[in-house]
């Protein structure tokens, strides 16, 4: 505190070295922006020039009258893999269910851990929350493997087996893609919601207990309402994850041209040896716009949803 | 309307901190019972366990003739008002005080005409649209009443409402709250660490303290009989002085000594108090209220003999009245009460409080002649700090 203070009220050499060592933290704010913006830039100029024009000259070398609608034109008249149209909706019947699923699974559940007292009520939350260490590339495999063929139990001196699930045989379809990012969303849904909602003010729900509410009553029309905020800054995030997501959805339904989302339509679109690279920017630009809109329309809770998540109040 | 009564409950928290010591009280239909004590008496509990959100550890709890130990709060019915509110943010004024209702499955125009007639009785009619963060304090207080009273319930729990209300608005809401309950005639069982609160608003107070129910009576008797030393001090502000004494007894004449000094008691006191007589020469705990000093020169009837002469350290002047901090050279007693400030000033150099006519004319650093109202005065057994009777 007082080392704060001399260098604050006196006007020598050390207190001009804290001021400049003051502004530090915004400059590199500002370059960490600029690093990270100009990948992007360089993207959405590229995608409104030649194949030629990309491949000889560098992008900030560009006049406008280079600018041609070429790139857009094939990429959506492409039957590559079923055609950019075909796969955008793919990839929407995949974000959407794997946001709403989990969201409403979570709040559920974050409210239960929350507000309901159970016995094992600790341990079973830190249980789930502990399963955020778990990498999903690791449960790949044996996750196709269910979906394929089932879970099967054979006794082993009966010589009986028994179907714990049966062969769905979902490899290949979107619900596979979708299922398993609602099971990877879990724990990180369930904690970021249980810490908004129990931070939510004790006696409210106490009022509402005496106002004759009982539990389901006090989720739907006290909880829900009172927790939107987090419940949009987990959907938009939820909902970015699984639209730029690839790996998840190449292991599962890379082969089928009917479940394919963008992204994977979008490698596919190189073509063999690279011949229509020159086509990636734009479809990529095509792919980031739908995310685009999804955040500038719901940003206001994003920033406010981490906050309150976070840091209480 | 009903009686609230609790019988030899007791509460008891998992990690074995007990709450609540035995704690019987009765609060007749319609009364208005303010539970007072300071901070972390337990006070609370006790509100929370009759609202059914504490469970009680043993004991027995009825509301009307119902015994409530194992009832959900819903079905209690009772309505409690909290010490923030407790609004539904994101609800209108009027859902929040129709929400209950809604619950109960009331048909919407039976709602709607009992919230606005809720909302006329609290002057809210011209809010009923906006949310409670709208709201000033005073309203939204306003909002939690409604919100209490449009259920019609056997009884109100109130939590220390007004304590989140700046000094003036608490003052108002305090007369408003007061003259609702009468019209209303509903039993209410209110909790408040501010005395004034208690003394100003109860039919009868309960002081506690640390889980012990201390004493049960009206107002007036709380301030003229106090049973024991704590709640003598903590009924009044400024609190009683209280000192280490001796009763000395020869024939009819009984003398109290404070420090060095010596008053002879009035014969009212020996009426009042025939014990004390049998406290010849042995110590006691010796009570004095502000008022019950005064300024020889507005008191000169006085007989010498009932005179104190200190140094005045402090004055504080209030208009209506002044108050003379002065140094006796006797020991303080220390009440019990958590919330009160020590005042020490070295060994033998006890503050006291006097409360003089404000047209006294006495300094700070003046050395004066005090006259005691002898007849006033109390007195405590010095072990079991209870008030000396019969």
């Amino acid at each position: 505190m007082s080392d704060i203070a001399v260098h604050t009220s006196g006007s020598g050499p050390i207190e001009r070295i804290y001021a400049t060592l003051r502004r530090v933290p915004t400059i590199i704010l500002w370059l960490i922006v600029i690093v990270w913006s100009l990948p992007s830039l360089s993207v959405f100029i590229n995608s409104w020039r030649t194949r030629d024009a990309q491949r000889s000259r560098a992008w900030w070398t560009t006049k406008p009258d280079e600018f041609t609608l070429d790139n857009y034109e094939s990429i959506f008249n492409s039957t590559t893999s079923g055609g950019l149209g075909n796969s955008l909706l793919n990839s929407m019947a995949i974000s959407l269910p794997a946001t709403i699923i989990p969201i409403s699974i979570a709040a559920f559940a974050a409210y239960g851990f929350a507000w309901i007292d159970f016995k094992g009520r600790k341990g079973l939350f830190i249980a789930v929350v502990s399963l955020l260490a778990i990498p999903l590339q690791v449960a790949l495999i044996p996750l196709l493997q269910l979906y394929v063929n089932g879970a099967h139990l054979t006794l082993p001196w009966l010589d009986k087996t028994i179907t714990i699930i049966p062969d769905f045989n979902l490899v290949n379809t979107t619900t596979a893609v979708w299922l398993t990012h609602t099971g990877f969303a879990m724990p990180f849904a369930i904690f970021l919601l249980h810490n908004y909602i129990s931070s939510l003010p004790r006696d409210v729900f106490e009022a509402a207990r005496i106002d004759g509410a009982d539990h389901f009553t006090i989720f739907w029309r006290l909880v829900l309402p009172l927790s939107v905020p987090v419940l949009a800054a987990f959907a938009i995030f939820q909902f970015l994850w699984t639209w730029n997501d690839y790996l998840i959805a190449n292991t599962m339904a890379g082969t089928n041209p009917d479940a394919i989302p963008t992204t994977i339509l979008i490698a596919n679109l190189a073509g063999d040896f690279g011949m229509n690279e020159h086509l990636l920017p734009a479809a990529a630009f095509v792919q980031a716009f739908v995310p685009l809109v999804v955040f500038f329309s719901l940003q206001r809770y994003f920033v406010r949803g981490i906050l309150a998540g976070s840091v209480k109040g | 309307m009903a009686t609230v009564s609790l019988e030899n409950v007791n509460k008891v928290y998992d990690n074995g901190f007990q709450a609540i010591h035995d704690l019987s009280l009765d609060i007749n239909d319609g009364e208005f019972l303010v539970l007072v004590g300071p901070s972390g008496c337990g006070k609370s509990t006790a509100l929370r366990m009759i609202a059914g959100l504490e469970q009680i550890t043993s004991g027995e709890m009825r509301i009307g003739d119902r015994v409530v130990n194992e009832v959900e709060p819903k079905d209690r019915d009772i309505a409690m008002v909290f010490q923030n509110y407790a609004l539904y943010p994101h609800m209108t004024v009027f859902d929040n005080i129709g929400f209950a209702l809604k619950l109960a499955k009331v048909p919407k125009e039976e709602i709607e005409q009992r919230v606005r007639r809720a909302a006329e009785i609290l002057e809210l009619t011209t809010y009923l649209d906006r949310k409670p963060g709208q709201l000033s304090g005073g309203q939204r207080q306003r909002v939690a009443m409604g919100r209490a009273i449009v259920r019609q319930p056997a009884a109100f729990l109130m939590d220390e409402p007004l304590s989140n209300l700046d000094a003036k608005l608490r003052v108002q809401m305090r007369a408003e709250i007061a003259s609702l309950q009468r019209n209303l005639g509903v039993t209410t069982f209110y909790v408040t660490h501010d005395q004034v609160e208690a003394m100003t608003m109860g039919d009868r107070v309960a002081v506690i303290k640390d889980g012990v129910l201390q004493q049960v009576d009206t107002p007036q008797n709380l301030y003229d009989r106090p049973e024991n030393v704590f709640v003598a001090a903590f009924i009044g502000s400024p609190s009683m002085n209280l000192y280490e004494g001796r009763i000395g007894v020869s024939g009819d004449r009984i003398t109290a000594t404070i420090g060095s000094q010596t008053v002879t008691l009035s014969d009212a006191v020996a009426a009042k108090r025939p014990a004390l007589r049998g406290y010849d020469g042995r110590q006691v705990i010796v009570g004095i209220r502000p008022e019950d000093f005064e300024d020889v020169e507005f008191a000169p009837d006085t007989p010498a003999d009932q005179r104190l002469s200190a140094p005045v350290r402090l004055i504080e002047a209030l208009g209506s009245e002044i108050m003379v901090h002065f140094t006796l050279d006797a020991t303080t007693v220390d009440s019990g009460d958590p919330d009160a400030v020590e005042e020490r000033h070295g060994d033998d150099q006890a503050n006291a409080v006097g409360r003089f006519n404000p047209r006294s004319r006495v300094r700070a650093g003046d050395s004066i002649s005090i006259a005691v109202a002898t007849e006033n005065m109390h007195f405590f057994d010095a072990d079991s700090r209870l008030s000396i009777w019969s």
